[in-house]
């Protein structure tokens, strides 16, 4: 059983009241995610909502700097997280909130949420992340896929060549092995995912089911949270 | 002094560690003279025996140049401005400030988080998000701030006959005429700085004094809370008596807090 106790409190974003609608996943590396909001994708533009889609972590904003600071090991957890925060925002108020307020649906792969469990589990203060994004608007829909730990492992390993330093958390020393840290790291990551799933009201997918199997719960879930969204063309 | 105090949380993996070097910085708006009083105030505390570490506003090798791409193109919002300042403090903070307090510098801040309280606000942010977001900060032990009016600050900076967009506060689109959107800008800032000296407890300086008047203020203030802490160098003449050959001169603090003398 996941635990799913708070350690304190939960901040929690404030809803929106933009035309549009904001949705995103959260999950670890290897949970299936990024294929599950792709098919989302394909369905609402089948269906003919304008959809807009976003990746964390794809500004330009501070990329050099963050690849620069990955790459010389010079990162601490503060200033690797706020580089994050920075590029967050940029494409927030780029990106993200103009299609909100043109009324249109955004998806987003990975939220603040994911800052929310990295950073902790990197060491900087719980509290302090989730204030530090608290200018994010709460998502409409967020998706979070679980996965048992050892289900990512064997995926990854399966799938992908290389695992990237920072994915397997490397930089933290846990393990000089790179699958062991990965094990390690994401398994941390997934015990914060669990503890703030209920406070952020995450949509919770089995993702150990197949890729059939989830997308049809994915979609009953957007078809009830959708309901009350005008396809009409309606801008802020 | 030998602990640290924060802002809010602080850094929680940051180890446990005595600190006993004194967090000095100096704050006021562009153009009041930061720079001289603080070349100044080094060479005196070096003549006394003080290791001084200098650190500024945007130095960070590591992000200060995004900064100044950033504010190149133009692309800043008031949010990834904040932000971006204070990923370059906390880099700052962590390589530069923590090791030399936890080493018994004296280290003087060319601008710290008070510039960010004033500045962001003014751009717009929310007041207490931006000091959340600087929880992770030490309050500093000192803060001495040059205290400008708005029409001596003003002629200042325009006589320098450089117009900087950000500094003339055009990035908030304030107007197109470039001395009401910087007369606005700073006016603007000069009220946040008076409400952050009284609340935060700046030792303010009469900015608009010769600069020799304006360092005999600061000095003064430096030595009192100097005194008040026992906060000394080690006399010269003590460290070669008991055969310390470190090349650098060692801060002490209280009486009590000493080790007894080596051999």
């Amino acid at each position: 059983m996941p635990n799913t106790q708070p350690i304190s409190p939960e901040l929690t974003l404030k809803p929106h009241d933009f035309p549009g609608r904001l949705i995103i996943v959260e999950g670890i590396d290897g949970s299936g995610k990024s294929t599950q909001i792709r098919l989302l994708q394909r369905w609402l533009e089948s269906m003919g909502y304008r959809v807009f889609f976003t990746e964390w972590n794809s500004a330009d904003l501070v990329k050099k700097t963050t690849k620069k600071g990955k790459k010389k090991r010079s990162l601490t957890p503060t200033t690797f997280s706020i580089l994050h925060a920075t590029d967050f925002a940029h494409r927030l108020v780029t990106n993200i909130l103009p299609p909100l307020k043109a009324g249109m649906v955004v998806l987003a792969d990975r939220y603040v949420y994911t800052a929310f469990a990295r950073d902790t589990v990197r060491g900087c203060d719980r509290e302090w992340v989730r204030k530090v994004y608290s200018f994010a608007p709460k998502p409409d829909i967020a998706y979070y896929f679980r996965v048992p730990i050892e289900v990512a492992v064997k995926r990854l390993t399966q799938s992908r060549q290389v695992l990237k330093d920072f994915e397997a958390g490397m930089d933290l020393n846990l393990h000089h092995d790179s699958i062991e840290s990965f094990r390690i790291f994401q398994g941390r990551i997934l015990d914060e995912y669990d503890r703030m799933s209920a406070a952020h009201d995450f949509s919770v997918v089995d993702a150990t089911a197949n890729i059939a199997d989830q997308q049809r719960i994915v979609r009953t879930v957007a078809s009830k949270k959708l309901a009350n969204y005008s396809r009409k063309p309606r801008i802020a | 002094m030998s602990s640290l105090q924060f802002f809010g949380s602080g850094l929680p993996y940051l180890p446990q560690s005595e600190y006993p070097g004194v967090l000095i910085t100096i704050e006021g708006t562009d153009g009041v003279g930061r720079t001289t009083q603080i070349v100044m105030l080094r060479e005196w505390l070096e003549v006394q025996g003080y290791g001084v570490v200098e650190t500024g506003w945007t130095r960070s090798p590591l992000i200060g140049r995004t900064i100044a791409e950033a504010k190149q193109g133009r692309i800043l919002n008031p949010l990834t401005y904040s932000l971006l300042y204070a990923a370059e403090f906390a880099d700052r903070l962590e390589k530069e400030i923590i090791p030399a307090l936890r080493s018994g510098f004296v280290v003087l801040a060319d601008r710290y988080v008070f510039t960010a309280f004033a500045r962001d606000v003014v751009r717009g942010c929310d007041r207490q998000w931006v000091r959340d977001l600087f929880g992770f900060a030490p309050i500093p032990h000192l803060v001495l701030y040059l205290k400008i009016d708005v029409v001596t600050l003003i002629r200042r900076v325009i006589s320098r006959g450089i117009i900087d967009y950000f500094e003339f506060g055009m990035d908030m689109a304030m107007g197109a005429d470039p001395y009401n959107s910087f007369k606005r800008y700073q006016t603007s800032l000069l009220k946040e700085y008076t409400n952050l000296a009284q609340e935060f407890g700046f030792h303010s300086v009469n900015a608009g004094l010769k600069p020799e008047k304006i360092q005999t203020e600061l000095r003064k203030v430096v030595s009192a809370y100097f005194s008040k802490h026992h906060f000394h160098a080690t006399p010269i003449e003590r460290e070669i008596d008991t055969g310390n050959t470190s090349p650098e001169p060692a801060i002490q603090q209280t009486a009590s807090s000493l080790p007894v003398a080596g051999p």
